[in-house]
């Protein structure tokens, strides 16, 4: 699972389609492929953002959700406290005069 | 050489008039009966000599299929033109449209993609 995490970031492209999905979470595969072409100028296939989106969703960093014939994709940022917290020691405690 | 006819096709001819009439304000062009079904087209109220859409019965057994395929995936196969995206999503989700993507700038065009409740995605367009 931590290796899917670390795989899954290591992507540029990956990287971009979390950060549309913080700015609106629950995109369909077409909002999410409009995005990177528009926005980002990516001209990427369906398919490929369909893998993209397999690998989001092996590390556990993005969802997909059927919502009647819908289907979303929901980020779940959680797996990404443990980067953070990994290699964070806490702060020692302030000296009290 | 000028485009004539555009179509989408609706599950249900008589709710889809409604709905592209009442709701999103076509104007009924053409409607006639053909066998168990009609030929309806509508046409913007701001061009009555313009493209007409048809909306076309679903019966062929390939059209619900890839109609499904669409929707699931978020794919408008129709986009219309609108002077204000934010104020059309406004005005339709009061009565009730539902939208599977609110207004988003996309690089020169806002777009937003709604449900005609007749099995497609319907994407509006504003060009800034």
């Amino acid at each position: 699972m931590e290796e899917d995490l670390f795989k899954a970031l290591a992507d540029p492209t990956r990287r971009v389609i979390l950060d549309e999905l913080t700015e609106r979470n629950g995109q369909s595969l077409f909002e999410i492929c409009a995005r990177l072409a528009t926005r980002h100028g990516l001209a990427i296939s369906r398919q490929a953002v369909s893998q993209h989106l397999a690998v989001l969703e092996a590390a556990g960093l993005v969802t997909p959700r059927r919502e009647g014939r819908y289907k979303f994709h929901d980020l779940d940022p959680r797996p990404l406290q443990h980067i953070v917290t990994r290699w964070l020691t806490p702060a020692p405690p302030e000296d009290t005069p | 050489m000028r485009i004539n006819l555009a179509s989408v096709f609706v599950d249900d001819q008589e709710k889809a008039l409604r709905f592209y009439t009442d709701v999103l304000g076509f104007v009924l062009k053409h409607d006639v009966p053909i066998g168990e079904d009609r030929w309806i087209t509508v046409v913007s109220p701001e061009a009555p000599d313009g493209t007409e859409l048809v909306l076309e019965p679903s019966g062929h057994p390939a059209v619900p299929p890839y109609k499904e395929a669409l929707v699931a995936d978020g794919i408008p196969a129709t986009s219309f033109a609108v002077d204000d995206v934010h104020a059309e999503h406004t005005r339709l989700t009061a009565l009730g449209v539902r939208f599977t993507q609110p207004p988003v700038e996309m690089g020169p065009v806002t777009t937003a993609v709604l449900d005609d409740t007749c099995g497609n995605l319907i994407q509006i367009a504003q060009y800034t």
